[in-house]
C-alpha cells in the first residue's frame, strides 16, 4: 500500500514550475521505498513521489523554484530516484556558477536517539554533498550540517523530518 | 545477596527519584513498596519572631514520602509535639505504629539559624543519629534535603540522593518560534532555573564528575559546537570545533579529557580531547556511526553506539590498547548506554517490535532486561546512587522525564503541562 503523501504535495505547489501532471504523477508513482518494519506507526510514508519541476536550463533566476527539500526512508540516507532530477539541474547550477554556494541541512525524525540522529542526518547531507561533488561541484561551494531530531518538521509528521533542506548562501 | 541489594535499590528509587515533585515536575508513582518503613517527622519547633521561608520538616517528610519507601506519620494523628529526647513519650509513638521518628528544632543565631536533629528506633527506643547544622537561613531547603539524605541512609544503609541536581533540557513551539532551555533544578524539581536559552539546539548536557562543570552541544553560532560551562561562574567556554558533527560530549572520571564525536574526517568517529593540551586521541576508525560514547567508572574504557554490524549496537573499547568488545547482542537496536557506578549494569535504549524502551543489561552474565513499555523513551541517566534510572518519553503527545528502578519494578512519570522536556542528566553526589 502507498499513500500519497498530501505534505508532500504542498511543498510541490510552491514550485513555479509545477504542473497538473507533475501532481498527477504523485499519486501513481512506481518507485519503491524501504520501508523499515519498525516504522509501523508512521503511516504517512512518503513513497516515490515525484516533485521534479519542469526547469529544463538552470539560471540564479529560476534556481530559486527548484525543489529544495528533500525526503529519505527511515534510517536511509539513499537519495530517492525521484529527487535526481532537480537534484541535477542543482549540480549544474553549482558547476556553473563557482561563486554560488549551498547549505545542505540534514534532519532525521524522532525514532532512536538523539546523537545517533545526528550521525543520521548528516550522512543524508552528505549524500547530497557527494552527488553534487560527483556532477562537478566544488566542494568548496558546499557547508553541510546536520540537526538530527533537533529540528522536526513543522508537521510534526515522522516522514517529513526525514530530510534535507538546500539552502542557498549565495546564487 | 545482588538480589537483595536490588530489592534495596527498587524501593530506593523513588527515594532519589521522588525528588522532582514540584510545580512544574509532578510525581506519578506507579507501583511502590509492599512494607514501606513506619516514620514520624514531627514538626519541628521554631523559637525565632517570623516565620521561616521554608518548611524544613515538610521537605524532609515529603522527600521520604515520595521516596515510596516510607510511611509518614500524619501530623494531625501526632499526639505531641516533642523537640528533644526527653520529651518523647515512646509508647505512644510505638503503639501508633511507627518504627522510627525525626524531631527536631530551630532557633534564631547571631548569624542564621541552628537546626538540631534527633532520629530515634522507637522500638528499642535508642537514639540512631543526631546533628546540629548551622545555617545562614538562606539555604534551608539544602538543609532539609541534606537531613533527609542522612534519615534515608541510616535507615536504609544507601547513601541519599535528595540532594542531587538534575539538568534537563526543555523545547518549546516548532518552527522559528522554537526556544531551546537548559536547565537545572533541585532533585525535587524546585529551584528550577535555566542555564542557557537559545533560539538553536541545546543538546547532550553532561556532568563533570566532580559537579563543577557542564558539557553541553549548542547550535548558537548556527554550526554544533561543544561548550563546557563552570556552574559556579556561569562563565563557559567553546571547545575547539571542527568541520562536521562537533557532539556527545562525556567527561573522563578525573575531568581532565572528553570524548567527543566528530566527522572532521568524513564520519562520525570517537575522539579523546585532552583538556589540559588540547590534544585529540582518535579512538575509533569504521566508516560506519561511531557515537554517544561513555567512559567506564575507572576511566579505562569507552563505550560508545556503532551501526558497524548494520544496526546500532553498544561496543567498549580500551583506550589504551583500542582492544574493542561488543556488550550487546539481543535485538537489533541497543544504543547511548550509560553505566553503573561500581561498572556492572549498562542501561541503554533498546527497540523491539514495540518501540524504543529502556533496558539495563548486567555484564556480569549478560542478561538484558526490558524496564519500560512505553514506546519512545530515551537518554537514559543513573542517580548517583545507583538505583534509579531517569529518561526521557513522550506522554499525551509531550516529553517528559521519567523514572524506573533498575529492577523495573518502580516507574514515574512526571507530567509536564508546557513544551518537552528531555535529555535529562543527573548530577554526582555534589559534596
Amino acid at each position: 500500500m502507498r499513500d500519497l503523501n498530501l505534505v508532500k504535495a504542498k511543498s510541490v505547489s510552491k514550485l513555479a514550475g509545477v504542473t497538473l501532471a507533475a501532481l498527477l504523477i504523485v499519486g501513481c508513482s512506481s518507485s519503491g521505498t524501504v520501508k523499515d518494519t519498525s516504522d509501523a506507526t508512521d503511516t504517512t510514508v512518503t513513497t516515490g513521489t515525484d516533485t521534479s519541476s519542469q526547469i529544463t536550463s538552470v539560471n540564479s533566476g529560476n534556481v530559486g523554484d527548484l525543489q529544495s527539500v528533500y525526503y529519505f526512508d527511515f534510517d536511509q540516507s539513499v537519495i530517492r530516484s525521484e529527487a535526481l532530477n532537480d537534484l541535477s539541474l542543482h549540480a549544474q547550477f553549482l558547476a556553473e556558477n563557482s561563486n554560488a554556494a549551498v547549505r545542505l541541512e540534514g534532519h532525521a525524525d524522532e525514532q532512536g536517539t538523539r546523537e545517533y540522529n545526528i550521525a543520521l542526518g548528516e550522512r543524508r547531507a552528505q549524500a547530497i554533498e557527494q552527488f553534487f561533488v560527483g556532477r562537478g561541484v566544488n566542494g568548496g561551494q558546499i557547508e553541510t550540517i546536520s540537526y538530527g531530531e533537533e529540528k522536526p518538521d513543522i508537521s510534526g509528521l515522522a516522514s517529513k523530518s526525514r530530510r534535507v533542506e538546500i539552502k542557498y548562501t549565495a546564487k | 545477596m545482588v538480589i537483595k541489594k536490588i530489592q534495596i535499590l527498587s524501593l530506593l528509587l523513588i527515594a532519589t527519584f521522588s525528588l522532582f515533585a514540584r510545580a512544574e515536575l509532578q510525581i506519578v508513582v506507579d507501583g511502590g513498596v509492599e512494607e514501606p518503613t513506619h516514620i514520624a517527622v514531627v514538626p519541628f519547633g521554631w523559637d525565632g519572631d517570623n516565620a521561616l521561608a521554608e518548611d524544613v520538616s515538610a521537605i524532609i517528610a515529603n522527600d521520604l514520602r515520595r521516596s515510596g519507601m516510607f510511611k509518614l506519620m500524619n501530623e494531625e494523628d501526632m499526639l505531641s509535639s516533642p523537640e528533644r529526647e526527653d520529651q518523647i513519650f515512646f509508647r505512644d509513638w510505638r503503639i501508633s505504629g511507627n518504627d522510627f521518628m525525626l524531631i527536631g528544632s530551630m532557633q534564631p543565631t547571631a548569624n542564621g539559624i541552628q537546626a538540631t536533629v534527633e532520629l530515634f528506633d522507637i522500638l528499642t527506643e535508642k537514639k540512631i543519629w543526631s546533628q546540629t547544622i548551622d545555617s545562614a537561613g538562606s539555604d534551608l531547603r539544602d538543609i532539609a534535603h541534606y537531613i533527609a539524605d542522612e534519615v534515608f541512609e541510616k535507615i536504609t544503609g544507601i547513601r541519599g540522593a535528595f540532594s542531587t541536581k538534575v539538568v534537563y533540557v526543555t523545547v518549546q513551539g516548532l518552527g522559528p518560534a522554537r526556544k531551546y532551555r537548559l536547565q537545572m533544578a533541585d532533585s525535587d524539581g524546585a529551584r528550577a532555573q535555566t542555564i542557557l536559552s537559545s533560539n538553536e539546539p541545546i543538546l547532550s548536557p553532561t556532568w563533570s564528575r566532580d559537579g563543577k562543570k557542564l558539557a553541553y552541544v549548542s547550535f548558537e553560532t548556527s554550526r554544533p559546537a561543544i561548550y563546557i560551562q563552570h556552574l559556579a561562574s556561569g562563565k563557559r567556554q567553546k571547545i575547539q570545533s571542527f568541520k562536521g558533527l562537533n557532539g556527545a560530549p562525556a567527561w573522563n572520571p578525573s575531568g581532565t579529557k572528553l570524548a567527543i564525536v566528530l566527522s572532521k574526517d568524513g564520519n562520525p568517529e570517537i575522539y579523546v580531547l585532552d583538556l589540559q593540551t588540547g590534544g585529540l586521541d582518535r579512538m575509533t576508525r569504521h566508516y560506519g556511526i561511531d557515537t554517544e560514547p561513555t567512559w567506564s567508572p575507572d576511566g579505562q574504557s569507552i563505550l560508545f553506539t556503532s551501526d558497524r554490524a548494520g544496526r546500532p549496537q553498544i561496543y567498549q573499547i580500551n583506550v589504551a590498547s583500542r582492544e574493542l568488545k561488543r556488550l550487546t547482542f539481543k535485538g537489533s537496536y541497543n544504543s547511548r548506554g550509560r553505566l553503573t557506578q561500581d561498572g556492572r549494569f549498562l542501561t541503554m535504549v533498546h527497540q523491539d517490535s514495540s518501540g524504543y524502551h529502556i533496558a539495563v543489561q548486567d555484564l556480569k552474565t549478560g542478561r538484558l532486561d526490558v524496564l519500560t513499555n512505553s514506546k519512545d523513551d530515551e537518554s537514559p541517566t543513573i542517580s548517583p546512587n545507583g538505583v534509579v534510572i531517569m529518561y526521557a518519553t513522550k506522554s499525551g503527545g509531550r516529553g517528559v522525564l521519567a523514572g524506573v528502578s533498575l529492577d523495573g519494578k518502580i516507574k514515574f512519570t512526571m507530567p509536564n503541562s508546557s513544551g518537552d522536556v528531555r535529555e535529562p542528566a543527573w548530577s554526582p553526589f555534589l559534596d
